[in-house]
């Protein structure tokens, strides 16, 4: 049964992201990163995280990929691109030779390091003993770990999330008259 | 066929060369497109073979880190498509239709 979901989420993802890159018309670029999000989605929900799935489905799905859409839209670029012109003749082939490079060297060490013995982690008390109880264990384990291990980071995100908004609001508005950039 | 179904599992490896799949056509899509938007989904796939790595050693190695790891990155990662693309806004209002090879105005 594992199999049979690994197969198919891996289809689905696999074939997004080629979708993602060889598509001409970025709004289907964009719906094929919609699928490869979910088939990443799928694999996370067949590892038993969860909640990853879930945020992954909101703020990816839900989220991103909309805002992506919306400046596709806004800025009327919603028409096929022609992938034929290259400036330069050499880049395609050599991108590719980089890509299937960096896959077998990354492959390599996946297979090479398979049978080394994993690392014990002991977790911390706060998150053993979020992952003793009975049920919704993940999302237990992840905000014990999260609000007691990380908090400091977790705080930081906040201050990342408002100078991002800051950032975009100054980004985004039109100068005043009289007013320099 | 059904025994093979049942005799096959699915180890962490699997799941680490998908990622390593998914990473590498990110990669090639981050050289090969022009338009700016697709170069951005492009590093989002990446984002994303990354995560996959990560919730999969976080099995492997049954520490929840791996899974708040993945947490953080999903809030920067949705965190640097905004600023991106408000950005990337800014940039076509002022030359319609850009593509990166237009964007040169740092050359030296």
């Amino acid at each position: 049964m594992e199999l049979f979901v690994f197969v198919v989420a891996a289809a689905m993802v696999l074939g997004g992201a080629v979708g993602v890159v060889l598509r001409s018309h970025p709004v289907h670029a964009a719906l094929s990163l919609v699928l490869t999000l979910f088939g990443v989605s799928v694999l996370f929900v067949a590892q038993e995280a969860n909640f990853l799935a879930a945020v992954q489905v909101i703020v990816y799905a839900g989220a991103i990929v909309v805002l992506f859409l919306f400046v596709i839209m806004l800025l009327g670029v919603d028409k096929v691109e022609d992938l034929q012109i290259e400036p330069f003749k050499i880049q395609r082939p050599a991108a590719v030779a980089v890509g299937a490079g960096l896959l077998s060297l990354i492959s390599m060490a996946i297979i090479v390091a398979r049978d080394a013995n994993a690392p014990t982690v002991t977790p911390s008390d706060a998150v053993q003993a979020a992952l003793d109880g009975s049920h919704d264990n993940n999302i237990r384990a992840i905000a014990r770990d999260v609000f007691s291990d990380h908090v400091l980071a977790f705080e930081l995100t906040s201050v990342l999330l408002v100078i991002a908004v800051v950032a975009t609001v100054m980004l985004a508005r039109k100068p005043r008259k009289g007013e320099t950039t | 066929m059904t025994s093979f179904i049942t005799a096959v599992t699915v180890t962490t490896t699997w799941y680490l060369l998908l990622a390593a799949m998914l990473f590498a056509i990110g990669v090639v899509g981050v050289m090969v497109r022009r338009n700016p938007l697709i170069l951005f989904m492009c590093i989002e796939l990446m984002l994303n073979a990354v995560n996959l790595t990560f919730v999969a050693l976080a099995r492997r190695l049954g520490d929840i880190g791996g899974q708040s790891t993945v947490f953080f990155v999903m809030v920067v990662a949705a965190a640097e498509v905004v600023v991106g693309l408000g950005i990337i806004v800014a940039i076509l209002r002022r030359k319609p239709g850009a593509t990166t090879d237009d964007l040169a105005e740092l050359k030296g």
